[in-house]
């Protein structure tokens, strides 16, 4: 059955409280910290930060704390430009991009914690191991059969467009774990990323194999867990609605018996 | 523990190929249950309250009856399919089947029995 409670050895406990600098500006974040091995559970850490000299993401802060409070602190990031997607996490009770979620957006202390419901390595480094194999199993590249043209393969501009709102994807994970769906089967449900870029090699004009992909895809759990709850859609912070995508999937599997 | 690959575990047994058909069947009796329970309602509200006799005379007569037993028929069938998602959401195992079995089960049953008690009243 679901679990509707943690574990004894998963539940969150007061961490430390790091000393509160001096300043006029100062902001308190409590962060979800875990190590593997030291064998204690989860616990919450509390940070104090000057805004004054601090840049105005939660990115910045985070790196920040690393570098002059506690070192220890253990999280990903890459670009700080919201392309790469490693910095995904919880902040405020919803699953975004640190590098583009400003510290005015969030209300009172600022609280981070790793995406839900998925593996901790450790602190905000969620196992996306899973995940991305998921991604990989929808065949994320182009398939043809038609044998190669002497340049490239050519898409008018209105086939196009129609992967605006889809190859943004950055792979962040924020919807997928967001949706209550992905918790409860993720084992099974490809979940809302993993979706979204099959509906966009599926509608790409050049793909020769939407036949296999919707194929692969009827299934009442790879496809069909989707409940249209829309999680995926309000947390992505790329601006994207992977639950419009399955939908759209929905009705080309449809309209293939109907 | 075993020594699977990730592609192995994400790909598990592969696409079962059914669920478009159970989809679609949900689209369809959602849109007949729209109809039939609003007219079921206003039936069974005119005839609620007015003795055994009304009662009986109102689903003797040939649309009552008919609708009565369509809404029985639909509507248990849309019962246990929208059940046995949510018991797939949520149970795994022998649990999930053991709960699909008792819900597709008790669906039947609900269907039958009011179909019978419908008969010795229209017929």
């Amino acid at each position: 059955m679901v679990q509707f409670t943690l574990p004894k050895n998963s539940t969150v406990r007061t961490g430390k409280t790091w000393p509160k600098p001096d300043g006029k500006n100062v902001r308190k974040f409590q962060i979800y910290r875990w190590n593997p091995d030291d064998g204690k559970n989860p616990q919450v850490d509390t940070y104090f930060v000057d805004m004054d000299k601090c840049g105005p993401m939660v990115l910045d802060a985070l790196i920040k704390i690393k570098n002059e409070i506690d070192p220890t602190l253990t999280f990903r990031r890459s670009c700080r430009e919201g392309i790469c997607g490693s910095c995904a996490m919880n902040i405020d009770g919803i699953n975004t991009l640190a590098c583009i979620y400003g510290l005015d957006e969030v209300k009172g202390d600022v609280k981070i914690y790793p995406l839900p419901h998925m593996p901790v390595i450790k602190d905000l480094i969620p196992d996306l191991t899973h995940f991305y194999a998921q991604h990989a199993s929808i065949m994320p590249w182009l398939e043809t059969k038609t044998n190669r043209p002497a340049k490239e393969w050519r898409q008018s501009i209105d086939d196009r467009k129609k992967l605006d709102g889809l190859y943004e994807c950055v792979m962040c994970a924020s919807c997928s774990t967001s949706c209550p769906s992905y918790w409860w089967n993720g084992d099974k449900y490809l979940g809302p990323a993993a979706l979204l870029h099959a509906y966009r090699w599926i509608i790409d004009s050049r793909d020769e194999a939407t036949g296999e992909r919707l194929d692969n895809l009827e299934d009442p759990f790879k496809l069909y867990r989707c409940h249209t709850i829309m999680n995926c859609a309000k947390t992505c912070p790329k601006g994207l609605n992977p639950a419009k995508a399955i939908a759209e999937i929905k009705k080309m599997m449809v309209s293939r018996v109907v | 523990m075993r020594y699977l690959t990730d592609r192995k575990r994400a790909v598990g047994k592969g696409a079962s190929g059914t669920g478009t058909e159970h989809h679609w069947a949900m689209q369809i009796s959602s849109v007949g249950l729209a109809f039939l329970v609003p007219s079921w309602l206003y039936i069974f509200g005119s005839a609620l309250g007015q003795g055994r006799e009304v009662v009986v005379a109102t689903f003797a007569h040939p649309f009552p009856a008919i609708l009565t037993a369509l809404l029985l028929i639909v509507g248990m069938r849309h019962f246990a399919s929208g059940a046995t998602m949510m018991i797939e959401d949520y149970a795994h195992g022998t649990a999930r089947k053991l709960a699909i079995i008792g819900v597709t089960s008790l669906s039947w049953v609900v269907a039958a029995t009011g179909l019978f008690a419908l008969a010795r009243m229209a017929l």
